[in-house]
């Protein structure tokens, strides 16, 4: 099919028609089935062409970072799963090294796989969503089934590990809170050793099919200028052919010691951007395959650092001396990092995911600051979609890939 | 006055079927997306669930009729009646088997009319069926809806026109637009000796042709643009409630039905049993169930594999690829018979 079927142009104004040239205001969201989320999208339409597109953002907004103000440093842990719901370790692990680098804390050699691992299980159940979703967007329901079962399958594991499917908080300043244990890992490993198979499945139903190639071929194009000049990070940038990637560029956690490789597109088209997201589920799997490796290897080991200045003591030792008591009620109550700012950007599923923290010293933080990669990419909408149809709007919006818990905050 | 009775009795119970048939696609739908979506599907209400039609009926009489705020009040009611009542009328013209008795030297056919015009009559009021929806979506005062019913409109212009003409080179094949008779002739003769003579045989690409072109006739994903879930929130029905929404459902089954059931009368020989073409009336209509039992499991099928098409792409495939390809069938057609 060709890319381009017909020449949209504006109708001549000297035409007989008296609604020549005049645009309709259509209202999309806040609650909208396509807008992923409460995103509102004031379209002016011109039949079913999208001429202009403004975005309007605010309706999850919570106060998350005023909210770490109040809370202190370490009661924000929670909010962080928050943000971007679907993947809430990466946003732990992403506030903890912001954390850790302002107190200059060193974080257990396995603490650190621990995290590679559930950043790189949250990426994908992140995938999971951002590619089912736009398939049912673009009405392959189906689609949407197939990789919820397998997200639902991350997600017993999940649970079988902290307790909760959502919202964990299992992060800690140091490490992490729990060790996994090896049911865990073997349903993990069980898990993995299926999904490189799940995933051709997918794929044989959307990458070589004629239609979802229609629908997704030279729509929602980006050129790497643009891409770079709208602040998009993730596979939204790799899409344009933009090899950038945080745990290559500036790796955290030992990402330098995985082998894993970066898919990057060649258009910068929607369909870019869903084969990038593809090919990173096969990545992150093997970064896991990996982890789950050292993991077995270093079985015993600690998970969450000695350093007292900024780790509850055992409970053991909570209940039989009262210093330790004392020390647990000061770090819970009023723990204070050292005076200084400190950034860390970690590769998020949805792009850059930065943590600016800022301390004057005491208990109370200063301020902190989310750069959330969402933010950049509900941006970029208008760019990507306007003169476009109505039905690429969708398009765009699913590719584009957000979560507005990150947005608002 | 026996013959009368046979006519009511045939209108009841073929009238019946085609509601109660509707029902069961609605169970069936649910059925086998749960299956391709590894669900269950609905399973509480009687064995299996096979009691969810009725419940969905008595639910859909007890929710609240709701018309919007600047509606048109009767053009909202009569649009869901104008799209279920066309869909049960086309019902008439088909032949579900063959005769089934004789009455006083007039035999009884398996259809409610035996008219001559059969497949003319079915195109002029299945094409009826969209205004229906089109009234709908300019109706309700929303947006969604009016650009589901423009998509509708324009949609089910350039898809008739092709269908028509595939229906013409089956019409100019046959000599007869009696569909009773050209269900007769294929089931009369066979092709090469061991194929059955349909006409699937004979108009393999009017067959593909037809079969796409009742997807977009019966507004069935993918090609479901007047509803189109994702962008329009529903489209021509975003705003209806209650039993009237129930009409448009009811109308979009029995047209996905009738359909079937044309497709199957047109290229797959209606009631005829292959190598058996005196079978007794009841195992005809058997056959005529299940085959179009099929084409009824391959719109469920499509609509839960597919991605959706694009308007604009879906326009282009009916005005720059479906209707060459259907002239050029009727071209052929005729160099053929003229030979």
């Amino acid at each position: 099919m060709p890319e381009q079927l017909f020449e949209y142009a504006p109708l001549p104004a000297d035409r007989d028609d008296p609604l020549a040239g005049e645009l309709m205001d259509m209202n999309m969201g806040p609650s909208h089935p396509a807008t992923h989320g409460v995103l509102r999208l004031k379209v002016k339409v011109d039949g079913e062409l999208a001429r202009e597109i403004d975005p309007v953002i605010g309706y999850l907004h919570r106060g998350k970072e005023k909210s770490c103000e109040s809370l202190g440093w370490r009661k924000f842990f929670v909010h962080t799963d928050r943000l971007d719901y679907l993947q809430p370790y990466l946003n732990n692990v992403g506030y903890a090294l912001a954390l850790e680098k302002l107190a200059g804390l060193a974080v257990p050699e396995r603490a650190q796989v621990i995290r590679v691992l559930l950043m790189e299980v949250s990426r994908i159940m992140s995938h999971l969503i951002a590619v089912g979703v736009s398939a049912i967007d673009l009405g392959a329901v189906s689609i949407f089934f197939f990789t919820f079962q397998e997200r639902e399958r991350l997600y017993d594991v999940l649970d079988a590990y902290t307790g909760h499917r959502m919202n964990n908080t299992y992060v800690r300043m140091g490490g992490v809170y729990a060790d996994l244990d090896d049911r865990v890992l073997a349903s993990l490993r069980e898990f993995f050793a299926e999904f490189g198979d799940k995933v051709d499945e997918w794929e044989s139903l959307l990458t070589g099919n004629a239609i979802w190639h229609g629908r997704n071929r030279g729509v929602g194009k980006i050129s790497r200028e643009d891409a770079l000049a709208f602040n998009l990070t993730g596979p939204n940038l790799r899409g344009s052919g933009v090899e950038f990637d945080l745990r290559k560029a500036e790796p955290y956690s030992g990402y330098e010691t995985y082998d894993f490789d970066v898919p990057v597109g060649t258009v910068g088209d929607a369909f870019d951007r869903y084969l990038v997201r593809v090919e990173e589920m096969r990545q992150s799997a093997r970064i896991c395959k990996q982890a789950i490796e050292r993991l077995d290897a270093s079985r015993g080991a600690e998970f969450l650092t000695r350093d007292r200045r900024y780790v509850l003591p055992p409970k053991e030792a909570v209940h039989t001396s009262m210093e330790e008591l004392i020390h647990q009620f000061k770090i819970v109550t009023d723990l204070a990092l050292p005076e200084g700012e400190a950034y860390v950007g970690v590769e998020s599923s949805k792009g850059e995911l930065g943590f600016y923290l800022a301390s004057d010293g005491t208990s109370e933080p200063l301020r902190c600051h989310v750069r959330a990669p969402s933010l950049m990419n509900v941006q970029a909408i208008p760019k990507l979609a306007e003169g476009g149809l109505l039905s690429d709007l969708v398009t765009v919006i699913g590719s584009l890939d957000f979560v507005m818990g990150e947005v608002d905050r | 006055m026996s013959l009368f009775l046979a006519q009511v009795l045939k209108v009841v119970v073929i009238f019946a079927g085609l509601v109660s048939a509707a029902g069961v696609s609605t169970l069936a739908e649910r059925k086998v997306s749960a299956w391709i979506q590894l669900r269950l599907g609905p399973n509480r209400v009687g064995p299996f669930g096979v009691l969810q039609p009725l419940a969905d009926g008595i639910k859909f009489f007890f929710k609240e009729e709701f018309i919007p705020q600047g509606a048109t009040r009767w053009l909202f009611l009569l649009a869901p009646m104008l799209a279920a009542i066309p869909a049960m009328m086309t019902v008439a013209v088909i032949p579900f088997t063959g005769v089934i008795a004789t009455v006083d030297g007039t035999p009884i056919y398996g259809s409610i009319a035996d008219i001559d015009i059969g497949a003319i009559y079915v195109m002029a009021i299945s094409g009826l069926g969209v205004y229906g929806i089109i009234l709908g979506g300019w109706a309700s005062n929303s947006k969604y809806s009016l650009l589901g019913g423009l998509r509708a409109s324009a949609q089910m212009i350039s898809y008739e026109l092709s269908m028509i003409l595939v229906i013409l080179s089956i019409v100019a094949m046959s000599g007869t637009m009696n569909l009773r008779e050209i269900t007769d002739q294929q089931n009369a003769n066979s092709l090469l000796g061991f194929l059955p003579a349909w006409n699937v045989f004979y108009q393999p690409l009017g067959f593909v042709l037809f079969v796409i072109c009742t997807f977009a006739e019966t507004n069935r994903h993918p090609f479901d643009f007047a509803e189109c879930e994702s962008e329009l929130v529903g489209g021509f029905h975003t705003e209806y409630s209650s039993m009237k929404f129930a009409l448009f459902f009811i109308g979009e089954y029995c047209a996905m039905i009738v359909m079937s059931c044309l497709t199957t009368t047109l290229f797959l020989g209606g009631a005829a049993v292959p190598f058996w073409a005196e079978a007794p009336w009841f195992v005809g209509l058997a056959a005529f169930v299940v085959k179009a039992a099929f084409f009824m499991f391959l719109f469920i099928w499509v609509r839960w594999s597919l991605p959706r098409f694009r308007y604009d792409q879906l326009m282009a495939l009916g005005w720059k690829v479906f209707l060459p390809l259907a002239l050029a069938n009727v071209f052929v057609t005729g160099l053929v018979l003229s030979l």
